[in-house]
């Protein structure tokens, strides 16, 4: 069969950019770590990037179709799995995230992410009028808001927000009516108003939210982490202050400076240069992505693979807006930098989707 | 197949692309902000990473040592801790204040005060919470690294002054500059929490003793830690000072006062150096080297003995017949009465229509000058006064050096006062009562003279007019130097004088004869005068029967020097408030130390030490061992 000629098609050019972005990140996990208790922690994210590496050919050799096959059940399960995590999930940093499998803690809402793209994917292909109607919108809300909400539950706001921009993308690209767009807008601002004031949030992501706000108000608070990572990118200059010399990142001053703000961390050390670098290739592969989604064979793999870069784009704006200030501190890592196995396996596993569209664009 | 599969569906390119220009817009929008930070704002957050990690404690230079005049120490140092309590965040020590008040034992309305204060103060100038820590302060601090970092401490070195009070009016102490000096100093001379000299020789040579604090700079991490020393500016160590003080001198004087309230001071009239000043009751200035509490302090300053005040150049008091030797000079230099003027004393005679008695009702009979040195003639010097007249007196009296300040090297001295016809009528717009004269002229009345300037006053006629400054530091340089010459016959008749006081049948000074006659030391002409002031007016004590007349106290002076030429040694003793008049306490204690004074001088041992040699052993200050000497951290 000619699928079986084509079965394996690699993106070079986007793994080429994959890998760049993840040597930085193993570069500047090492700067940040190997001073102190965490050492030797750049080895443990090359495994995960082994790992997703694996995930990701296996993926890429699944025909998509299939998978599309199965998203109520796919559905179904991730649902079920979140709701086990909630309840018998092991306690990391406050949050039931976690469910043990094979001796590795992984978080389940990783895999409910692209389970999620999935499901939409094959919702917006379904949709065979121009514009998608109310109860499109409001099945859609349904379809995101069940998963979104046992995520926040856990919590993890973060997370459960990344769903969001699947779905607006999606809707975006399956057309919306610029009134029920305005009428989405209103409802997200209702629900920010009554999150906020009802009892949906933790104090924490409270009091992230407020000091991002205000960060100067309280050094020691939850606004230190965001002064702390702006002083960090500020004081790092346009050439910034060397490899393992930046007094921000070595000290301590940056919060998780392996991970979530890692990118503060290269700020200081290789300067607007190196944030220029890294942007440049984020931008590459974002816009290969939608390369990859202009050449895909159908709309269903056209939205899984704008699924794909959809949260990959929420990712980069949240956590590097998050590193100079102008978001809130969410928890959202930067995609194939930031130090975590279940993300970085996440990563790999949404490339591997791309793959599989990718290869299936040659099949007829 | 399923239908949502098929090769025949449109892609909507042109959305594609419109969200490419999203990413684009997005990822620029990015930079933008980075640009803003790392560029626009470099700067300034530059500076702030600078403050994150370094942080400055200052390395406090030790004081300069006291040594006497052979180089013992006098006053040292040792090594101490204070907590510091580190500005920059006042959100974070709000926040932590009750934690900080609790764990150090310090009350959070004092903290307050303190940190109110310092509000004007540079920021990256920490607060002293605790100028002496203890070991669970130590424990405290080193135990909440992380969660109280606003806390560090700080190496101090502290005064260790000599134990029992020994020469604690003449070093003074210190203390924390004063809002007051401070604002006087002007610049960053001082910064709040300095230690600086209050009192005594620790003020009047501060800027010698104060050395130059160093800093040093070290890089911390996120949680307070030191994680290494970036540099340090050495303290320069204040330079020590040598005094004229000879401490077994001092040790005798300090001796001879115990139990009673008065002043020894001894110098040398060839040079004006000091050998010894005590003043009694004193104080400890160990318990000021710390912060002196308000309780502490007050008791000190309520004291009705006054332990603060030292007598020896602030007690002013009248000289009584001390004042007889500068009214002799005033008559022998100036010629009126003659040289030869003497008086028939009967015990009592009439001055401008008032009835005056001799302190001897017996009288003296037929009185000279010389006579009336030896036994104290009142009668004699009344009539001697009257006839120089307030003028005159007062003229002398101020030329040999009463009534103004001496110019010895310490703080607060008291000028006195020695009064004349224009001080009356600026002062009390009335003329001068002659009356007054006569009181004046036995030295009572308004005049009022400190043991420092009698004492430089006598040597001064001693030395045939040559006043030298009497001076505490021995490189004193230049030693201020009064001439008002005196001719030979004068200083060989009033010496002459003094020596019969102590040396003649009769004398007022023959219980300090005794003293040197059991100390074989009767050879070394010793000469003085001595002095008793009522403590009540003339009439005062007219209206007191015979009996009370008997328990009144008296302010006793004695003021003597050795050998009768050339002196090497004058001493003045003052008493206050003592039952017997002074020939019988004043001259005795000063008859002692001019013994012990030779003693030494002839390497014999000071007998007065000797005898009391458990004390000496816990009282001599000696360089000792437990002090570590200034050493930096």
């Amino acid at each position: 069969m000619a699928e079986r000629r084509h079965s394996f098609e690699i993106d070079w050019w986007l793994l080429t950019i994959v890998m760049l972005i993840c040597l930085v990140g193993l570069l500047e996990i090492y700067s940040s770590t190997h001073g102190g208790p965490l050492h030797g922690m750049q080895w443990k994210q090359l495994i995960w990037i082994g790992i997703g590496f694996a995930g990701m050919l296996a993926l890429s050799r699944i025909d998509y179709s299939g998978l599309l096959d199965q998203t109520p059940l796919l559905y179904i399960l991730s649902i079920a799995a979140l709701a086990v995590a909630l309840v018998v999930g092991s306690k990391h940093f406050g949050a039931r995230r976690w469910i043990e499998v094979l001796g590795f803690n992984l978080q389940v809402s990783e895999l409910v992410k692209l389970i999620i793209i999935i499901v939409l994917a094959r919702y917006f292909s379904e949709v065979r009028t121009d514009r998608l109607t109310l109860a499109d919108l409001v099945k859609i809300g349904v379809l995101v808001g069940i998963p979104a909400g046992l995520i926040l539950l856990q919590p993890d706001l973060g997370t459960a927000m990344m769903l969001v921009p699947v779905a607006i993308v999606g809707a975006f690209l399956a057309g919306i009516d610029w009134k029920h767009a305005a009428g989405v807008l209103a409802l997200g601002a209702v629900v920010a108003v009554v999150g906020w004031h009802g009892h949906f949030l933790k104090p924490y992501q409270k009091q992230r939210l407020a000091t991002f706000l205000n960060p100067e108000q309280s050094p020691r608070g939850a606004g230190y982490q965001i002064l702390q990572s702006e002083i960090a990118v500020g004081s790092g200059g346009f050439w910034g202050k060397g490899f393992g010399k930046g007094s921000q990142n070595q000290l301590g001053f940056v919060p998780v400076r392996y991970s979530d703000f890692i990118l503060a961390a290269l700020a200081e050390e290789q300067g607007f240069f190196g944030v220029l670098i890294i942007m440049l290739l984020y931008l590459a592969l974002l816009l290969r992505l939608v390369d990859n989604a202009q050449k895909a064979k159908d709309r269903a793999g056209m939205y899984l693979v704008m699924g794909v870069a959809a949260i990959f784009a929420f990712q980069v704006l949240v956590n590097a807006g998050m590193v100079i200030g102008y978001m809130p501190v969410t928890g959202v890592p930067l995609p194939f930098m930031s130090y975590g196995g279940s993300s970085t396996i996440f990563g790999f596993l949404a490339l591997g989707l791309v793959m599989n569209v990718r290869t299936k664009r040659f099949v007829n | 197949m399923a239908n949502w599969i098929g090769g025949d569906q449109k892609l909507p390119q042109g959305r594609l692309i419109l969200v490419s220009y999203m990413v684009v817009l997005g990822i620029l929008l990015l930079l933008l902000g980075f640009w803003k930070l790392q560029i626009v704002q470099s700067g300034h957050f530059a500076d702030l990473a600078e403050k994150n990690q370094v942080r400055s404690i200052p390395i406090i230079a030790p004081r300069g040592k006291i040594l006497d005049r052979y180089g013992r120490v006098l006053v040292d140092n040792y090594p101490s801790f204070s907590i510091l309590l580190l500005r920059d965040d006042p959100a974070q020590i709000k926040k932590d204040l009750p934690q900080i008040t609790a764990g150090l034992g310090i009350t959070s309305a004092d903290l307050e005060e303190q940190l109110a204060e310092a509000r004007a103060e540079p920021k990256f100038q920490p607060l002293i919470v605790k100028p002496v820590a203890s070991d669970a302060d130590l424990a405290f601090v080193e135990s909440h690294r992380i969660d109280l970092p606003e806390l560090e401490l700080m190496m101090v070195q502290r005064r260790k002054y000599p134990p029992d009070d020994f020469l604690a009016h003449v070093i003074g102490y210190v203390g924390e500059v004063s809002p007051e000096q401070l604002a006087q100093a002007g610049g960053n001379r001082y910064k709040p929490g300095d230690i600086v000299g209050k009192a005594g020789l620790e003020r009047e040579y501060n800027d010698i003793l104060t050395g130059t604090d160093g800093m040093r700079r070290m890089v911390v991490n996120s949680v307070g830690k030191p994680v290494r020393t970036l540099d340090d500016t050495e303290p320069i160590p204040g330079k020590p000072i040598q005094l004229t003080i000879d401490a077994d001198m001092q040790r005798v004087a300090e001796q001879e006062l115990a139990g009673k309230i008065g002043a020894i001071v001894a110098l040398n009239p060839q040079n004006g150096e000091i050998l010894a000043m005590a003043s009694h009751p004193a104080f400890d200035p160990n318990d000021f080297s710390i912060r002196i509490s308000g309780k502490e302090w007050r008791a000190l300053n309520d004291d009705p003995d006054k332990p603060l005040l030292n007598r020896a150049i602030q007690a002013q008091l009248a000289p009584g017949s001390v004042f007889k030797i500068l009214e002799s000079v005033g008559m022998l230099e100036s010629g009126v009465p003659p040289p030869d003027f003497h008086v028939f004393c009967p015990g009592y005679g009439m001055f401008y229509g008032q009835l005056r008695h001799d302190w001897d009702p017996k009288g003296h009979g037929e009185v000279d000058l010389h006579k009336a040195i030896v036994h104290s003639c009142d009668i004699f010097f009344y009539n001697v006064g009257m006839r120089m007249g307030i003028d005159k007196i007062s003229y002398y009296a101020s030329a040999l050096g009463l009534g103004k300040l001496t110019g010895i090297d310490l703080p607060s001295e008291e000028p006195g006062l020695v009064p004349s016809s224009e001080w009356v009528e600026r002062v009390y717009h009335h003329p001068w009562y002659p009356g007054s004269t006569i009181s004046l002229a036995i030295g009572q009345g308004p005049i009022e003279v400190t043991p420092i300037q009698l004492v430089r006053s006598v040597s001064g006629i001693a030395m045939g007019g040559v006043f030298y400054q009497p001076h505490l530091l021995k490189d004193l340089s230049p030693v201020k130097v009064v001439h008002f010459p005196i001719s030979e016959n004068t200083v060989e008749q009033v010496t002459d004088g003094m020596y019969g006081v102590v040396n003649e049948a009769g004398g007022t000074g023959q219980f300090g004869l005794a003293v040197l006659k059991q100390a074989k030391l009767q050879n070394i002409q010793f000469c003085g005068k001595t002095g008793t002031a009522q403590t009540i007016s003339a009439k005062g004590l007219l209206r007191l029967s015979a009996a009370e007349r008997k328990n009144y106290r008296y302010n006793t002076w004695f003021v003597g020097f050795a050998p009768k030429r050339n002196p090497k040694i004058a001493v003045v003793v003052l008493v206050q408030g003592s039952a017997l008049e002074a020939g019988g306490v004043a001259a005795p204690i000063a008859a002692r130390f001019v013994e012990a004074y030779y003693q030494k001088k002839l390497g014999q041992p000071i007998q007065e030490l000797e005898a009391k040699t458990t004390l000496q052993k816990t009282t001599v200050p000696t360089p000792s061992a437990k002090v570590v000497s200034a050493e930096r951290n």
